[in-house]
């Protein structure tokens, strides 16, 4: 059989999520945005929440996700999405309000905003992508970012005592009695991914349920900030970031 | 509930009017002197009448882009808080005035800069007329000299703010939030049904549902040609306030000839001042500008043709007399009287202030 | 006993030849094109090794930017 036999004849297995705008997105080649882009269009048309969702879209690279996903959106200030998302919902309590930030917009600028949102149980879904470095301004130190790790404003590798440590701020979300559901992931495979994707649900449903703050930190690459191939950066990923940040769940109290 | 007379702060008189209007959310922080609004919202406990959500934040800077997030939504929603809080707001009413939301920001100024001092002041008058945050930009400026209009403004600040998609700000003085005087709070009003926000606010991030088409509310573009055309935009209709809300009241002036411009609490010193100079032979008139933006410059044109001089009086160390003397083209004298830190000054001694200008 | 095959269509202009989906794939079926560009530069994936494909949709899971469509077929 073949390639158009299997087009005609099969079955169509995977394809781009119908929630995605049909345009090419401004990201870098090889970044985990695009990957947990796809992931938020599928699990939000799967779970038929396309007209209940807002998301609050950072400062940062993911500020134009709302390019690309065909769902309402709120562009928040550096760091304020998690205030920006409060209000959304306490005022719309029947929509689904998520906000999507990187480790800058919600580890540095935006912490007092994050965890207070989390300490208060408001019920919205924090999604959070850590890659250890500030993309869209040119790659440099993050809260997130490693010891030793290179960076614009680090160039000779981020030094603690100059630094401060890297910020591993998902434990202390996980440690406060407002947040229901507290993970971390990957999106380099694709069985990380597929479970990243299950993640995703059941944050959005415990949210929709009312059941607090759900928190899902992906931890990602940067592979321009990087300086690495999109192949080596998830090895680097591998064996550095997890190390730092391993996957699995923190807390699940659902 | 019907209208009702009370006796009560101007602080508290605002948070009662908003429950009153039909205000959706308060997001808020305590700061002196107007702690009373949030406390007061607190415990009439609203969401159990009207259904406003009211939330003590963390910080002036989450409470503003809650602010943020609820406009986006459509809703009617406000903040308040005095100076310094006002300060760490500025980022996000500029946001809130890029991204065209209407809202409503509440200052009851205190003395500064820095921390200051807790006592009235109006030496923000730059910072809420000028922009105060980044970028061109104007909230519209309702200045209260009494506790009746501090209740009367919420409903005129969100009047405003809702026709024309803009911020509004409530400019109040700490002598205004916090005496007690009458007040005659307005009747009960519906919040909007979603439906009617739909209806009202097309633009709104209420979830797609119903309209088939996303709507994104965002202060963002790097496309520097439409960047530029939303600038024209915003423009148009700083333009279109200009020529259609300028407020002002004016007291005395169709024989003065001398003038007084003074905005909120000192305004009503002043008019004191006038009375007294009047048992005097002085004929002293007085502009109050409501509107500070967009302000009343044609209103104080058209008095200073028949004056030989303008005195403004001003709880700052010379801001609003800027735009005085723009009306008046620097044209004839126009001199400032204030007082700072904290510090209000009596009839007599604005009376004296203008003699010693005017030789009288 | 049952095969399964498949094959893929990638959107060669919105591909960004990121290699990920080269990497996922676990039956060497894909390459990033060695000369030819698209209209953005980029060395475009394709199928190398079209008669490996089963399918999986590994490829098309880890494409950051969804450019890879899926097709397969029970073979009985």
């Amino acid at each position: 059989m073949n390639h158009d036999d299997i087009i005609k004849q099969g079955t169509k297995v995977y394809s781009r999520p119908r929630l995605m705008d049909d345009r090419n997105m401004h990201y870098c080649p090889g970044c985990s945005h695009g990957v947990v882009h796809k992931l938020v269009s599928e699990v939000l048309d799967e779970m038929g929440l396309e007209n209940d969702a807002i998301g609050v879209a950072p400062v940062g690279c993911a500020v134009f996700a709302y390019h690309y996903i065909d769902i309402d959106w709120i562009e928040a200030a550096h760091g304020r999405a998690p205030a920006v998302a409060t209000a959304a919902k306490r005022l719309n309590p029947e929509r689904m309000v998520f906000t999507y930030q990187g480790d800058g917009d919600l580890a540095a600028i935006g912490t007092a905003e994050t965890i207070h949102a989390a300490n208060r149980g408001e019920n919205i879904v924090i999604i959070f992508i850590n890659n250890g470095i500030y993309g869209m301004t040119g790659g440099q130190m993050a809260p997130t970012t490693l010891e030793g790790m290179k960076t614009a404003t680090t160039p000779y590798g981020r030094r603690v005592d100059l630094n401060g440590y890297p910020l591993n701020i998902t434990p202390l979300l996980a440690q406060l009695p407002g947040t229901c559901y507290v993970t971390r992931q990957s999106v380099h495979t694709a069985a990380t991914t597929r479970k990243c994707k299950n993640a995703l649900k059941k944050a959005f449903k415990a949210s929709m349920e009312g059941r607090g703050t759900a928190v899902v930190e992906v931890v990602g690459t940067c592979s321009s900030g990087w300086k690495m191939s999109p192949a080596d950066a998830n090895k680097w990923m591998e064996q550095h970031m997890f190390e730092a940040y391993p996957p699995g769940d923190l807390k699940d109290t659902l | 509930m019907n209208e009702e007379v009370r006796l009560m702060k101007g602080n508290e008189a605002i948070a009662h009017a908003a429950i009153r209007y039909g205000v959706d959310g308060y997001f808020g922080y305590p700061i002196t002197p107007q702690s009373e609004v949030l406390e007061t919202l607190e415990a009439e406990m609203p969401w159990e009448t009207t259904g406003m959500v009211v939330l003590q934040a963390e910080s002036e800077v989450a409470s503003i882009n809650m602010v943020y997030g609820g406009a986006a939504t459509g809703k009617a929603v406000m903040t308040s808080s005095s100076s310094p809080g006002v300060s760490l707001m500025q980022e996000g009413i500029s946001y809130i005035a890029a991204a065209e939301l209407p809202a409503l920001i509440v200052n009851v100024m205190r003395g500064g800069p820095g921390l200051g001092t807790i006592h009235p002041s109006q030496s923000d008058y730059f910072q809420a007329t000028k922009g105060g945050g980044h970028g061109d930009y104007h909230l519209i400026v309702l200045a209260p000299a009494t506790v009746q209009e501090m209740a009367d403004f919420v409903g005129l600040g969100f009047d405003l703010a809702f026709k024309y998609r803009t911020p509004a700000m409530i400019l109040a003085d700490g002598i205004v939030g916090q005496m007690m005087e009458k007040v005659v709070l307005p009747p009960v009003r519906q919040r909007r049904t979603p439906e009617q926000i739909t209806e009202q606010c097309p633009w709104a991030a209420t979830g797609k549902s119903g309209r088939g088409h996303r709507n994104v509310v965002t202060s963002l573009e790097l496309d520097s040609a439409i960047m530029e055309k939303n600038n024209e935009r915003f423009q148009r209709t700083y333009a279109e306030i200009e020529r259609n809300e300028v407020r002002f009241q004016s007291y005395y002036t169709d024989d003065c000839d001398y003038l007084i411009v003074a905005f909120g609490s000192v305004a009503r010193i002043c008019l004191k001042s006038i009375e007294e100079a009047r048992k005097q032979g002085i004929k002293i008139g007085l502009i109050r500008p409501i509107t500070l933006w967009p302000f009343p410059y044609e209103a104080i044109a058209e008095v200073a043709k028949q004056v030989k001089g303008i005195l403004v009086v001003e709880l700052n160390a010379g801001q609003m007399i800027e735009d005085v003397r723009l009306a008046v083209s620097h044209e004839m004298p126009v001199y400032h009287f204030g007082r700072m830190g904290g510090i209000v000054p009596n009839p007599l001694e604005v009376l004296n202030a203008f003699k010693s200008h005017f030789n009288n | 006993m049952a095969k399964v095959i498949g094959t893929v269509v990638i959107d060669t202009e919105r591909c960004k030849g990121c290699d990920l989906c080269v990497v996922a794939c676990p039956a060497d079926v894909l390459a990033l094109a060695r000369k030819d560009v698209n209209d953005r530069g980029y060395h475009f994936a394709m199928m190398a090794n079209a008669d490996g494909c089963i399918g999986c949709a590994a490829c098309a899971t880890v494409c950051p930017d969804g450019c890879i469509e899926v097709y397969r077929v029970v073979e009985k």
